[in-house]
């Protein structure tokens, strides 16, 4: 056996887990890049498009996993942090630039202000929410991801030499010569300049890996999934298991935020609809069949889900039809007994297992502690 | 030869208000626990009612008594998953009123449960990991840059938990799945993560179901040895008699959430109401 294999199963699972994730992600980029670079026409006109995309889905794909699969929480609504990514970090992105010319520094900075935008906020729903046991997270978020597309389809955002102007009025702000609209209500934002590119999404997908990853394998992490697999003992060892469950919420809500960010600064335009309840059940579906709990699982499954919708162009009108038998068959594939327990010995030498590991069943309900 | 066959020396019991035996020992020391009128309705059912008791600081407890005589709820208001309806606990002589089973865990209660509540998906280690929460610290953010203190007190957690499962010989179990040990393992490694939270009062809700009695004897030498080392209290409910005889210096007999008798083992043994009530029907004391 080779010193590179000895020191692999040497490793912890959880460890191996992450590396093998990490350097997948790192490869699809390089070969990506190298065929970009190399080859005319790049990696043709239909992925092109879908890089930037790719990346976003796969980094909201990971941070509802984190509430789904790590912390045990359904969120119906994930879309609404994404969709306030977008408006919150595309604005600011618009603001800045007499004030941060160059690119990539403006889009880091439109990111960290979506992506705080959106924590905030998943803290706010967090407060009322994660004190109560059940599924009410889900009804809320639902109701979230509404209100959100309602609100942010009625803003109105504009920047002049005086300063912000806001309304919800139809008519718009009046602006002063040299001023520009960043949100124009049902028209959504149009972006003066693309600035996302595919390195700031390759490093998005790369900062959710690791701080998913670190997350789940340190103190707090144990502390979620703790809270996860049985409220009543995890209190019972000094866990307050509201706080973790926040952690794990906001810090999906962050990435999500970021995520939109990168989405939104891709595109030349986009509006509040885009982010609607379909959105929000597109990324649970990259999650369940990614796997809940599993991290790679949701990067493949995010971007082979984001690319099937444009390379059935062909199919024309029965382009849904086979997205909807191509998704059921790899349910079934991955529901097979035979093909998890290969993958599961793929997986399994060390002995020890998979910290991330999904909980069976429905979210715990508070039962007598007996 | 194990100790637990060999009989131990009963322990001396001197009287303490509320009506409760504490070892000799523990007399200079405040009790770890004092109930007084502890009580909770369910609906119309008084399940536990006027519960007085005290603890000594390195006192093994029994609560015994048959099915449904609401010993484990008394646990349960222990650790406040059940606020009660009336009286007061002072743990080490601090008032429990309006704790959570969060705060109470922290003011040093520990426990075990009598349905396995184990994070049966994790491993072994991580979840005596998990009862080492609140004892070895840092904050979410230092666990997702991986600083020092990260990397400190991993070392340390992973020290501790293999240390803690030495007790019952379970360090070489450490990668494995919690669910996927065997029934008395689980047992075992649940009191090892109440351990874990260091505590000063350790409950357990029938330590020896499922065990065999090599098994329950291997136990309580363990909870002896625990007691000795860590000197705290334990209290446990249990049916199996020997055990209970053989290590509880103050037992507690519970009947329909009223206690009929508090005493010594041998106490206990003679009490009429009590051989009525439990151990006659059992035939085994
Ligand atoms: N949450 C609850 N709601 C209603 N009744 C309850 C609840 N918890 C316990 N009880 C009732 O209180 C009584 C005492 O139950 P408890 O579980 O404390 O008994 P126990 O002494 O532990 O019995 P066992 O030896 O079978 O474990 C029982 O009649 C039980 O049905
Ligand atoms: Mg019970």
């Amino acid at each position: 056996m080779s010193n590179m294999g000895k020191r692999l199963t040497g490793m912890k699972r959880s460890t191996r887990t992450s590396m093998a994730t990490y350097g997948m992600v790192i490869l699809a980029y390089i070969v990506i890049q190298l065929i970009r670079g190399l080859r005319d026409g790049g990696v043709g006109p239909l992925l092109e498009g879908q890089l930037i995309p790719i990346c976003a889905y796969v980094t909201m794909a990971l941070a509802l996993n984190l509430v789904v699969g790590i912390s045990g929480e359904l969120s119906l609504g994930h879309a609404g942090f994404m969709s306030i990514g977008a408006f919150a970090g595309c604005s600011m992105a618009m603001g800045l630039e007499s004030v941060i010319p160059a690119a990539p520094l403006r889009l880091a900075a439109a990111m960290v202000f979506g992506a705080a935008v959106a924590a905030v906020l998943g803290f706010l729903i967090g407060i009322p929410v994660l004190r109560l046991n059940g599924d009410y997270l889900a009804i809320v978020t639902l109701a979230f991801g509404e209100i959100i597309k309602g609100v942010v389809t009625n803003i109105y955002l504009g920047l002049d030499s005086a300063g912000l102007h806001f309304s919800f009025l139809t008519n718009g702000n009046e602006l002063l010569d040299g001023g520009k609209e960043l949100i124009k209500g049902p028209v959504g934002v149009m972006n003066s300049e693309r600035i996302s590119t595919f390195t700031a999404g390759f490093i998005l997908v790369m900062i959710a890996l690791i701080v998913i990853f670190n997350l789940v394998n340190s103190r707090t992490g144990r502390a979620i999934m703790a809270a996860r697999d049985n409220r009543i003992a995890a209190e019972s060892v000094g866990i307050s298991v509201t706080k973790y469950k926040m952690i794990a919420f906001a810090t999906s809500a962050a990435l999500a935020g970021a995520a939109g960010t990168l989405y939104g600064c891709s595109q030349v335009t986009f509006v509040a609809t885009k982010f609607d309840f379909n959105t929000s059940i597109l990324i649970l579906v990259f999650v369940v069949l990614g796997g809940l709990g599993n991290m790679w699982g949701s990067v493949i499954a995010a971007a082979a889900l984001t690319i099937l919708p444009e390379a059935l162009r062909q199919f024309q009108d029965y382009r849904m039809l086979v997205y909807a038998i191509v998704l059921i068959l790899v349910m079934l594939a991955t529901n097979n007994p035979t093909l998890q327990s290969f993958f599961a010995r793929l997986f399994r030498r060390g002995g020890d297992d998979d910290d991330a590991a999904p909980r069976k069943g429905k979210l715990s309900r508070k039962e007598a502690a007996r | 030869m194990s100790r637990a066959q060999e009989g131990r020396k009963p322990t001396k019991m001197v009287p303490v208000p509320s009506h409760s035996i504490i070892p000799e020992r523990d007399i200079d020391k405040s009790p770890i626990l004092e109930c007084s009128h502890l009580g909770i309705d369910f609906g119309g059912l008084r399940a536990v009612d006027d519960f007085n008791l005290t603890i000594g600081r390195t006192e093994i407890a029994g609560l015994i008594g048959p099915n449904g005589a609401g010993k484990t709820t008394v646990f349960n208001l222990l650790t406040k998953v059940y606020q009660p309806t009336r009286g007061t606990i002072l743990l080490d002589g601090k008032d429990t009123s309006g704790k959570t089973t969060v705060q109470i865990n922290r003011m040093g209660i520990a426990r075990t449960f009598q349905n396995i509540r184990l994070f049966s998906n994790l491993s072994v280690e991580d979840n005596v990991k998990i009862g080492l929460h609140n004892q070895e610290r840092y904050s979410a953010i230092e666990g997702v840059l991986r600083l020092p203190s990260y990397w400190k007190r991993e070392r340390s957690a992973h020290e501790r938990a293999l240390e803690l499962l030495s007790i019952f010989d379970m360090q070489d179990l450490a990668n494995h799945k919690a669910g996927s040990l065997p029934y008395g393992a689980q047992r075992r490694l649940e009191i090892v993560r109440a351990l874990a939270t260091n505590p000063s009062l350790l409950l357990l809700d029938e330590p020896a179901a499922g065990m065999n009695p090599s098994e329950t004897a291997e136990l309580m030498d363990n909870i002896v040895k625990i007691r000795d080392t860590f000197q705290i209290a334990v209290m446990l409910i249990e049916h199996d008699m020997k055990l209970v005889m053989g290590i509880c210096e103050g037992i507690c007999v519970l009947n329909f959430g009223q206690i009929i008798a508090k005493g010594t083992p041998a106490e206990i043994q003679a009490n009429p109401a009590v051989i009525e009530a439990y151990l006659g029907k059992r035939k085994e004391g």
